[in-house]
Order: C-alpha cells, then structure tokens, then sequence
C-alpha cells in the first residue's frame, strides 16, 4: 500500500499532495493496529488469564437480572468487596493501545485539517492504493478521498471518539473482557473511517457494514445475558434491511451510469434527469439504508434496544458516530438528492415524523438510557430534515454540535450509572441501577456530572448559546426559508405541494423541540433532584466518578458549549459579534456549494426580521418545554421502581412504546416463525431438501445398486448371455447405422 | 472361394456361441470355446491366403495361447471338481451378488 503512487484525481498536482494528507491511509490503520493488538491480548487472556469471564458472569448475573447494560460493572467496585475480580492481567498495557491510537489518528487528523486549511483545495483529494475489483468497464479502486465533508466527519470521530476511549478506561477498566471491549472499540472506529473516507460506493459500504458488525458485536459485549445477545442480533438484522437498500442504490447507479465513484457519480448524475423517476428511485433506496443505520422510521427499533451495550459505546455509536453515517451518506450524495425533489422532501418527512414518534416515547421511559436513546432518534431528524430540505450545511453542524452534547450526555449516563452500580453492589442490592425512579437528588453525590449534564441538556435544548442552539435553529430556519422558492416547494409529495408540507414540517420541528425541552428537563430532574431515592444504604456509597472519566466530560462539556462557534449565524454576528460567521458553511461549500443551490435557486432570502423571529419562536418554546416540565414535574413525589404503578390510558400506549415492538412481534416475527416452522422447516427442508434431495439420492443409490446386485447371479451361463447379446447390438447398432 | 471360407468359419463359430450359451457342463463349455478359437484360426487362414501371410503369425499365436488356455482351463475345472464334486456350471454360483 505505502509503495503504490497517489494519483489525484482533479489534476496532476493536487494543493495536497506532498503534504501531511499523504498520510491519510494511516488515520484508519492506526486503530486497525489497535484492534489487532488488544485482540491478541484478549485471546491470550482468554487462554492464560487470572479470571474466568464466565464465571464471574454467571456469580452476578442474579443481582443484575434487571441492569443488563451494566451487567458486569459491579465489578468495578473498589475496596474491601470480597466479589471484587481481579482485572484483566493486560489491562495496563490495554489501557495506553487502546484510546492512545485514537488520540495519535486525532492529532494526524489535526494535521491533516491544518493542511487542508492552508491549501483551500476545491476538490476532493483522492488518493488511490490498489485496483480493488476491475470488472469490465467497472474500475473500482480501493480509494480514500478526503474533502471538507469527510474532513468535518474524521475530526469528529477521532475526536469525540478519543475522548471517550478515554472514558471507557474508567468504565470498563474492571471488566474482566477488558481487551476484548477495547479491540472492538478500535474495530469501530476503523470501520468509520473507511466508510468516511472511501472515494466510492462500495469502499463506503465495506465501512458501512462494519461499523454495523462492531455495533452488534459491541450491543452483545455481554452476551451472558440472552436479552443482550438478542438485541444485537435485533440490531444486526434491521440494519441488513437498510443495507439491502445502499445495495440496490449502487447496483441501480452502475446499472445506469456506469461508475460509482463519487467524482464519477457527481459528474454524471445529471444524465439521470432532474427530478426523474430513476433518479428518486436510487435515492429513496439509500435512503431505505439511511432509515437502518440511523435509526429512523420503520427501521428505527433497533437503537432502543442497543442500550443494551456497554455506555460509553451507546455514546459513541449510537449516538455521536454510527448513527450520523445516514446523514454523512445523504449529504455525501448531495448530487443525486438534490436532483430529487421528492426524495429529499420524503427524507424530510420521514424524518419529521420519526421526531414526533419518539419524542414522545422519550416523555415516557424510565431508563436513562433509553430516554437518550430516544432522543438519538429525535435529535437525528433535525439533521435529516437539514439533508433533506437540501440543507446540507446545517445537517452536518447539527451533526456536530449533536456528536458533542449527546456524548456528553450518555457519558453522562454513564457516570451516574456507574455510581448507582457500585452503590448497589456495595449492599448487594438488586435494585435497577438504571431506573430514574431509583435514582434522585444524585446533584449531591456527583456535582460536577450534573453540571456538565445540564450544560448538554441545555444545549439539546436549544437554548442560547449553547450549541445546540446555532445547529437547531438553523435547520428550522432553513426549512421555513426553503418552503418559498425552492425546487422542493414547487414539488408536490403524494400530492401535498412542498411549500405546505415545509411549513407542517417546520411546525413538526418547533413540537419536536419543545418536547427534546421537555423530555431533557424532566430526565435531569428525575435524576439530580429532588430527595434520593436509591436507599439509605446506598447512598453513602454514591461518589463521583475519578477524573479519567470526568475529564473526557469537562472537554465535551466546553464543545457543547462553544460548538456553536463553528458556524454563527449572519443574524445573530450581526446584532451581537460573537466572531467569524458560518465558518462551516465556508469550508464545506466546495463539496455540497453546488447542490445546495441547486435546490434553493430562486430562493429570496428571509428578511433579517423574520429569521429573528423564528429563532425567537423557538427559543420561547425550548424554554417554555424546560419551564413547563419544572413546573408539572415534581420529583418529591415518585415513587421508586417496586412501588411504581403502571401507567393507563394514552400514557400507557406511550411508555409501552406505542407497541409497536409488539406490532412487529405480531406482524412480521410471529408469522416469520410459523412460516418457518410449518412450512420452511417441515415442507422445504424436512420434506424437500431431507427428504427429496438427500434421502431421494440416497435411495436412487441405492435402488441402482439393488438391480446391479439382481444381475450378478453369479452363473456363468447367464454371463455368457449378456456378453453375446451386447456383442450383437454393438454388431447391430454399427451394421444398420 | 473366399466367401465360402468365412461362411464355413461363420457357422463353426456360431456352433461354438451356441454351444457355450446352451450347456451347462464345464468341460463341453470349454470345447465349445476351442471351437470358436479354432473357427477364428480358419478366418486367418482364409483371408491370409488372398491378403499376405500376417494372418498364419496370428494363428500360430492364438493357438500357443489356446494351448496355454487349455492347460489352466483344464486345470481350473479339476480343481472344482475335486472341492465340490461337480463341474454343472449352475452349481457354481459363489459370486452370485
């Protein structure tokens, strides 16, 4: 790889080439050396290490019937608990592999955006290591590209990913598969890069599937327990729904045009036809991938249940990383959607309704981590609806801005359960330590993680100036302006014309937000405030996490305060002068300049008032959600988990999740399973392939064999017999031929 | 000439077929495939007297061989005999699957 020559697509001579952005092939192997390294490790531990995992596993397993993601934490109380396991004999050495190959690919990915900085490149800087599939016409190479968009994506990944390898030290250092979790870690994030840095279709689907493998490895991290392995498959298996689509999506652009490398792509998805139904087609079956990997709907079952995994990776790939591929897929093929006005306003759709959805789903939950999971969900439409309504600038800035708060949150999560596990193991109690009912009045016993947590719930919030704020109000501002002018306005969408279903959009978006306000507050309330609810026992156990978990929160902490930085507004530079504005959409222009103004020919700008407006709009209502949760929401009274009463009514249709777990139980598993018991097991394989293809073999075998046997009698006579017959039929067949 | 040679050798060797097919006694078997070698030794004969004498090399080496046939035939038969008191050729039926 290292001996074969860069070529550069654009020209010969590349701004970049000659530069550090050479390197770029090492950003992914440097976590691929990490995988390999704490892989060894864990299979030597696993042959000559001091702890059987699996004993330790079943020894807690009756304790932690309830907390499944944190399963095997308790192991991480310290002191005189005589259950405590002895840590994973390499762990020292894990400890440094594992997040030090991530901070290495961060400080080159810091490099390499210094280069790319200073050099302005206009278009993508490809560098080509070896012809992966020529077939025909086809010349797929295995390529990197690097441009502003997968630059944006390389630093939040090896970023935000850093820190919370940093995280996971703490977390899951007393694990006994240690080494194990973090080869998995490492794998992720190799897999992720490939997917953001390949320069074609199918360079992006090899990552695609394997940050889509580590998920389902890293959900079932504690397979001891079934409902663990069962949500990773869960995951697996809705995610290849998804996948069918991209695949279909490549198989129908090679079909038509012939190539799939994105400059080649980009360059002749014109040919398609504007606005053609081919053209939809491709890109409502990428989208279908976009619905399974990034959790929206019909394809977003998965990611509550992916909270069975270890914390720190429901922060890093379900909720920072993984999960924004959909929108990095979408924003990358900016030149095919923005050529469909109908498949970017279905995006846009869909992923309005999916806010709703499980917004209110998040209203109702009692674990803390499926409320983030739910509000993963919620929180990735506004970067859908940015994509869709062709505003790809602000997709990716939420993209961003939401990488740094929800980490922060889940990491968050992660502290506060790590505290309430401990305090449970302590008094070997079988509480759920990840019940908000069992928690309250935690601001006590872990000050600075609350702090840090209401900064991020602020910023979710869209509460000035936190970050979320800027990237929030910037999708619906983009929204609200787009439904005047723009291609998607004039388009009409199962005959609702764009305009009104922009404007419904952008009313589903303020809802949405007031609900993320309301749903955040009440998550925070339950949680910090009010009287503890965890136990008198319990509570002299509570304590702050050590600094090597805290300290990966203060710096996302400050991101999500100053994200917004990134990309100011004109309206706001202009009455308050924060500092430069739209930094983000200046350094993404050369990638997606193009078809953004596709999309928004002809369309006025809004005048400076009405955008002030708006952003006042959706302030009042992120604050009038916060408000309104303090006000209705009284922690004093909860009663804790094994007093709690189920709820009733449209309440309880909302905390069983809609049912639609259990609609698909119904629907589509139930008659899964009866189809294969009755007829694909007992007709097609017991009756067809056993007993037709198999055992029929066998038995024309064997009835050859039985007349065979009936010839040789054996006399010598009847031999004779057959030997003059034959000779006259030779004699004959020749003669009379 | 030539036609009336092969019929006579035709007909010799269709006695001996026969003769094989139709009896069940060892011995007379074996004189039945005499016969036909001895009916293909006249077919040589014949056809070398109108097309070179390669034909009598080949009748002199089938006859060594018959000869030597005969001798392990023969043999062969004694020794049923002497195992199970018979040469009826339907007696004998070991292989029989």
């Amino acid at each position: 790889m290292l001996l074969q020559t860069a070529v550069s697509a654009a020209s010969q001579v590349h701004p970049l080439s000659g530069t550090i952005a050479e390197w770029v092939w090492l950003l992914p192997i440097l976590p691929l050396a990490g995988f390999v390294i704490n892989g060894l490790l864990s299979l030597a531990g696993a042959r000559f290490g001091p702890t059987d995992p699996t004993a330790a596993g079943d020894h807690h397993s009756g304790a932690a019937a309830d907390a499944p993601a944190s399963a095997h934490l308790e192991h991480g109380a310290e002191g005189e608990d005589q259950h405590a396991v002895k840590r994973h004999r390499w762990s020292g050495v894990v400890s440094v592999v594992g997040p030090g190959v991530l901070i290495l690919s961060f400080l080159l990915a810091l490099g390499i955006w210094q280069a790319m900085a200073s050099a302005q490149p206009a278009a993508a800087f490809i560098q080509s290591y070896f012809s992966w599939m020529p077939v025909g016409d086809l010349r797929i190479d295995a390529a990197f590209q690097l441009d502003q968009l997968s630059m944006v994506m390389i630093l939040v990944i090896t970023g935000v990913g850093a820190l919370i390898h940093v995280f996971s030290v703490g977390y899951m250092r007393d694990d006994p598969s240690y080494p194990r979790y973090f080869s998995y870690l490492n794998l992720f994030v190799f897999f992720m890069l490939v997917l953001v840095l390949g320069a074609n279709y199918p360079v992006l689907f090899v990552g695609w599937e394997g940050v889509g493998l580590c998920s389902y490895l890293l959900i079932g991290f504690w397979f001891n327990e079934k409902a663990n392995a069962d949500a990773g498959k869960k995951a697996f298996i809705v995610n290849r729904i998804g996948d069918f689509g991209l695949l279909v999506a490549m198989f129908m652009l090679f079909a038509n045009i012939g190539v799939l490398d994105f400059a080649g792509v980009s360059a002749k998805a014109v040919d398609l036809g504007a606005g053609s139904a081919l053209v939809t087609t491709i890109c409502l079956f990428m989208f279908l991938g976009c619905t399974g990997k990034s959790a929206q709907i019909p394809l977003y079952i998965w990611l509550p249940d992916a909270m069975a995994g270890p914390t720190p990776v429901s922060a890093l790939i379900h909720a920072a990383t993984m999960v924004t591929a959909g929108v990095y897929l979408i924003a990358r093929s900016s030149f095919l959607f923005s050529l469909s006005p109908v498949a970017s306003l279905t995006v846009a759709v869909v992923g309005a309704v999916t806010a709703i959805f499980a917004a209110t789903i998040g209203l109702k939950q009692w674990d803390i981590k499926k409320v983030l999971g739910y509000s993963t969900i919620s929180q990735l439409w506004y970067m859908f609806v940015g994509v869709g309504v062709g505003a790809y600038v602000s997709g990716m800035f939420h993209l961003v801005t939401h990488a740094f708060f929800k980490a922060l949150l889940f990491l968050g999560s992660g502290s506060v359960i790590h505290a309430m596990h401990t305090a449970y193991h302590q008094t070997h109690s079988a509480e759920d330590a990840q019940d908000m009912r069992n928690m309250g009045g935690l601001k006590r016993y872990l000050p600075v993680t609350c702090v840090l947590m209401w900064i991020a719930t602020l910023a979710i919030s869209g509460i000035p100036p936190f970050s979320g704020f800027f990237s929030k109000d910037e999708i619906l501002g983009s929204v609200f302006a787009r439904a005047q002018g723009s291609t998607l306005a004039s388009a009409t969408w199962l005959g609702i014309p764009g305009s009104t279903l922009l404007y419904i959009i952008y009313a589903i978006g303020l809802a949405a937000a007031f609900l993320t306000a309301v749903y955040m507050t009440r998550m925070m309330l339950y949680t910090f405030h009010g009287p503890t609810r965890t136990g008198t026992e319990e509570e002299k156990a509570l304590h702050e996490a050590p600094w090597i978990m805290t300290g990966p929160l203060v710096v996302l902490g400050i991101l999500a305060v100053f994200g917004g930085w990134l990309n100011l507004p004109e309206v706001v530079t202009d009455i308050i002068p924060l500092g430069p504005r739209e930094l983000l959409a200046h350094w993404l222009d050369p990638v997606v300049g193009e078809a953004t103004t596709r999309i928004t020919a002809g369309a006025a700008q809004a005048p400076a008032v009405t955008e002030q407006m708006l952003i006042g709009a959706a302030v009042v209502i992120a604050v009038a959600g916060i408000v309104l949760a303090m006000a209705r929401l009284k922690p004093d009274r909860l009663p804790r988990k094994r007093d709690a009463v189920p709820e009733h009514g449209f309440e309880g249709v909302v905390a069983h999740k809609y049912y639609v777990d259990e609609g698909i139980e119904r629907t589509i598993v139930e008659p899964t399973y009866a189809v294969s018991r009755s007829f694909l097991w007992r007709v097609i394989d017991n009756g067809l392939i056993d007993g037709f293809f198999v055992n029929g073999s066998a038995a024309l075998a064997r009835g050859f064999g039985w007349v065979g046997s009936r010839l040789q009698t054996g006399n010598v006579g009847v031999y004779a017999w057959f030997l003059v017959v034959g000779v006259l039929v030779m004699l004959g067949a020749f003669t009379l031929r | 000439m030539l036609a009336e040679s092969l019929a006579l050798t035709a007909a010799l060797f269709i006695i001996g077929v026969i003769g094989v097919l139709i009896h069940r006694n060892a011995i007379i078997i074996f004189m039945c495939v005499e016969l036909m070698l001895t009916a293909v030794n006249l077919t040589f004969v014949a056809f070398s007297r109108f097309y070179g004498t390669a034909g009598q090399v080949f009748v002199v080496f089938v006859m060594t061989v018959s000869a030597a046939e005969a001798a392990v035939g023969l043999a062969i038969i004694i020794a049923i005999f002497r195992h199970r008191q018979t040469i009826n050729l339907k007696d004998i039926n070991l292989l029989k699957g």
